[in-house]
């Protein structure tokens, strides 16, 4: 009991302290680094709780492939710092106090309704293993895992019609000029 | 092991950190990466409650909210790359108008 609770204060406090400071730092750059420290120790909390493929999966998918689409857009647009300053100040007073009031309502109710909290049970051999999510995703969460398949067909559909839009308008601006069969349809 | 309560407190505190940040910070990328962070502290309390349960639909909720995470991420840095093409910012007081 008193290892678990060595091993889980820490890291608890790793993660919010790389929580709170992705969201100050002034610097995009590390709050991505912030982030990623975060993503590392919430895995290990989802090894503790036994979820061993969700652990790893959560360092390659957040930790490893979305962070590093992150990384890539900051350093792309050279976005580290905000140019123009902010204009509305009493925004972050506002969202300070949202926020904090968030706060005290989920930690009340965690702690002052609490439902009957019992112990752990056992788990099956295996829980947590790639071979029983499989099982489970092919069995049960068939037609949901297959809709994920086209969602993420929309997705890199969307990000790739996104982020080609651009060069195409200024090739059709182009021909625009060059074009009698435009320029003619432009002059009545 | 830790009782089930601490994991919940510890995934509202990273939930409450992510919102302070969508509503403080004005650079459309972090609030992104605190939307990012609010999504897994869900995350957290997904597979502290699977194991509390000793089921494993909680985990194979978590694995289809890093699917819906993944696709929300490529198609977002996808539009954040298209407004700062056209506004040169990413400062979300600055995009305040509809049309590009």
């Amino acid at each position: 009991m008193v290892t678990d609770f060595l091993l889980f204060i820490p890291l608890a406090l790793i993660a919010i302290v790389s929580a709170i400071g992705m969201i100050i730092s002034k610097n995009a750059m590390y709050s991505a680094l912030n982030l990623i420290v975060n993503f590392g120790t919430v895995a290990v909390f989802y090894l503790i709780l036994g979820a061993q493929f969700i652990a790893l999966t959560q360092i390659t998918v957040y930790a490893g492939a979305i962070m590093v689409l992150f990384l890539f857009v900051i350093m792309l647009l050279g976005a580290e710092h905000l140019r123009a300053p902010r204009k509305f100040h009493w925004q972050e007073v506002a969202a300070l106090t949202a926020g904090f009031i968030l706060l005290a309502e989920g930690i009340y109710i965690i702690f002052f309704k609490p439902a009957v909290v019992t112990g752990y049970p056992a788990v099956p051999i295996g829980y947590g293993s790639a071979t029983a999510i499989g099982l489970e995703l092919f069995n049960q969460y068939l037609l949901p895992f297959e809709v994920t398949s086209v969602l993420l067909l929309v997705a890199m559909i969307g990000a790739i019609v996104l982020a080609s839009r651009r060069r195409k308008s200024t090739r059709s601006s182009r021909f625009d000029t060059t074009n009698p069969l435009i320029t003619s349809d432009r002059q009545p | 092991m830790v009782p089930i309560t601490y994991y919940v407190s510890l995934s509202a505190i990273l939930f409450a950190i992510g919102a302070i940040g969508v509503l403080v910070r004005r650079n459309a990328i972090v609030i992104f990466m605190s939307v990012e962070l609010m999504l897994n502290s869900a995350n957290l309390a997904f597979v502290a409650f699977a194991r509390y349960y000793a089921a494993l639909n909680g985990q194979i909720f978590v694995f289809f909210v890093m699917a819906v995470a993944a696709a929300e991420v490529a198609v977002g840095l996808a539009l954040i790359v298209a407004i700062f093409h056209s506004k040169q910012s990413i400062n979300v007081d600055d995009l305040d108008s509809l049309k590009g």
